[in-house]
């Protein structure tokens, strides 16, 4: 324990990354993702491969990368792959063990939309769409996310499925992924600034363990719908000093994840 | 890059300048402003900065793509503008006085596009993916279909060939005849490249064909499919060329702001764009100083020993 002071959004990718543990292959999506496994390859995940869809496999990448294809992940990386070898033989291939996805909006089953905000046609809000997201959630053998949490984001109704997690739920999800030979197992963690949550039997997000200084009502207030919660709730442990320090002086000094 | 522009990019042309984050060559986008086409089709991955830039220039009525946004930074404004419903129209709807025309999207994911190009290089009426299962991207694009295995066992999704009239890459080097060499991220240039009717190579240096010769295995592009070369160094800023020089952040933190805005947006493109005449006068402006810190440190390969068999 540090006993520092860190921000939410701190607490969010130090969960994310310890989250990490034991996982060999990463699929890195773009934004939070991103720093979330850099930091987990420098702490608890060192032998992690990280792929990212620019066509990287095995990165090493000596600053965070400004994007998912920053120069910084090519030198000193494993393989340099086209996208069509990355997507066809590691992803499709079944190679990926993680999916490391962000989301603009997420359904209680994990469905994620980032596709749009309103109606597809005329939009509202024009997010960024799929890219490689779709068969990502697909193909890798399980689904990590990492968002920021609100009424906005954890939504009764996603406005548009972007990329599949447990469907209507287990039972409908377990069956379509039997029949259409899905690779993927689907979302199994969620990793938000107020709270953990895994995927209960019925495929629904549980709240297992609240952030320090988060209370069940603050997370309630921030999920559009009725959240199950742990019978067992746990506390996040807070950030050590010695993962703070590598996202405050190594990762993102400049705070574009954490400011 | 006049006349090579002037040459082979036409009005109404679907045109294609791929990489993917590294390597997009915004000096062929900016002369396509310049030269004022009209009406083209827009196909690349992630359109970035550059796709922006030409949409709000006026050059585009439709974007084929898979993930729209400035990587690392934020959104394209200009593309938003043109696409959401509070600041775009349709022809025609009574609603849209004052409003900018509505962009037409065609939307895929990553591996959607990257085997649209696959497809239209190889000859083949489609190509099948294991994507698209239970999502809403085969409503929101009729053209993503299912089909049966021929074989009886199961469902994937097909894509549909894209083949550009012009693809558009930028490179580290090449000979005279077209032949060109790439390393760091690959992308889909090879795909793009051979899917397309015209193909022009922007490179940042010309080597003599034995340079090419001696490194095969870097050989991306064959001079037989390129339609012309264009020497443009620093052709690719702000996005980088490995080895060479490094993404200018700087600048897509600065976009930010400045897509926000249509008449910043507008100003910027008369500063940058039209007010220039080719890509030695925007280096020259950008500045000495800017260019050099660009520069990454030193790490290179080590050299294979390919024999010499008489």
């Amino acid at each position: 324990m540090s006993g520092a002071a860190f921000s939410k959004s701190e607490m969010m990718i130090v969960a994310a990354a310890r989250e990490l543990a034991g996982q060999r292959v990463c699929f890195v999506g773009v934004g939070l993702p991103n720093i979330a496994v850099n930091l987990a390859q420098r702490t608890v995940a060192p032998e992690l491969e990280l792929v990212y869809e620019a066509g990287v496999f095995g990165a090493r990448p000596a600053r965070l990368p400004l994007s998912i294809g920053d120069p910084t992940i090519v030198t000193g990386a494993t393989a340099v792959t086209s996208m069509y070898e990355l997507f066809s033989f590691y992803l499709q291939g079944g190679l990926i063990d993680v999916g490391f996805l962000g989301a603009a909006q997420i359904d209680r089953f994990g469905n994620i939309n980032t596709t749009v905000i309103g109606d597809y046609a005329d939009p509202a809000t024009r997010l960024p769409g799929s890219g490689g997201a779709c068969e990502i959630a697909i193909n890798a053998r399980q689904v990590f996310v990492i968002m920021r949490q609100s009424r906005r984001s954890f939504v009764d109704q996603i406005d548009f499925r972007t990329s599949a997690g447990n469907l209507g739920g287990a039972a409908d999800s377990e069956r379509i992924r039997r029949e259409q030979g899905w690779i993927g197992r689907g979302p199994s963690v969620v990793v938000t600034d107020l709270a953990i949550w895994h995927f209960d039997e019925s495929g629904e997000m549980r709240v297992d363990s609240l952030h320090p200084g988060v209370s069940i009502d603050d997370v309630r207030a921030a999920t559009g719908w009725q959240p199950r919660v742990s019978a067992e709730l746990a506390t996040t442990p807070e950030p050590t000093a010695d993962e703070l320090r590598l996202i405050r002086e190594e990762l993102d000094p400049g705070g574009a994840y954490t400011g | 890059m006049r006349d090579a522009i002037a040459d082979l990019v036409r009005d109404g042309d679907t045109v294609a300048i791929e990489g993917f984050t590294h390597l997009i060559c915004f000096a062929a986008g900016h002369e396509i402003i310049r030269q004022g086409r009209r009406d083209l089709t827009l196909a690349r991955l992630t359109p970035d900065l550059i796709y922006d830039q030409m949409i709000a220039a006026g050059v585009a009525r439709k974007l084929i793509f898979s993930w729209l946004g400035n990587p690392g930074v934020g959104g394209l404004g200009a593309i938003r503008r043109r696409t959401e419903v509070a600041t775009s129209a349709r022809p025609g709807d009574p609603e849209g006085e004052g409003k900018l025309p509505r962009l037409e999207l065609e939307e895929y994911s990553h591996f959607g596009m990257v085997g649209r190009y696959t497809a239209g290089a190889a000859g083949l009426p489609f190509y099948p993916i294991r994507s698209y299962f239970e999502t809403d991207l085969p409503k929101a694009n009729p053209l993503i279909r299912e089909v049966q295995s021929p074989y009886g066992d199961g469902v994937v999704y097909a894509v549909p060939p894209l083949k550009p009239d012009v693809t558009i890459v930028h490179a580290q080097r090449a000979d005279a005849a077209g032949n060109t060499q790439v390393w760091g991220l690959l992308g889909c240039q090879k795909e793009a490249a051979f899917a397309a009717d015209r193909v022009i190579v922007v490179v940042e240096e010309l080597v003599d064909e034995a340079v090419v010769r001696a490194d095969p295995n870097r050989t991306i592009i064959p001079g037989l499919i390129v339609d012309a070369v264009v020497v443009e160094p620093f052709g690719a800023h702000p996005s980088y060329v490995q080895g060479a020089y490094d993404r200018d952040n700087q600048f897509y933190l600065d976009w930010d702001a400045i897509t926000r805005d249509e008449e910043a947006l507008q100003g910027w493109l008369r500063e940058w764009v039209h007010d220039l005449d080719g890509r030695a006068a925007y280096v020259e402006k950008l500045g000495a100083e800017r260019v050099a810190a660009l520069k990454p440190g030193s790490a290179p390969s080590g050299s294979v020993d390919y024999g010499r068999y008489q």
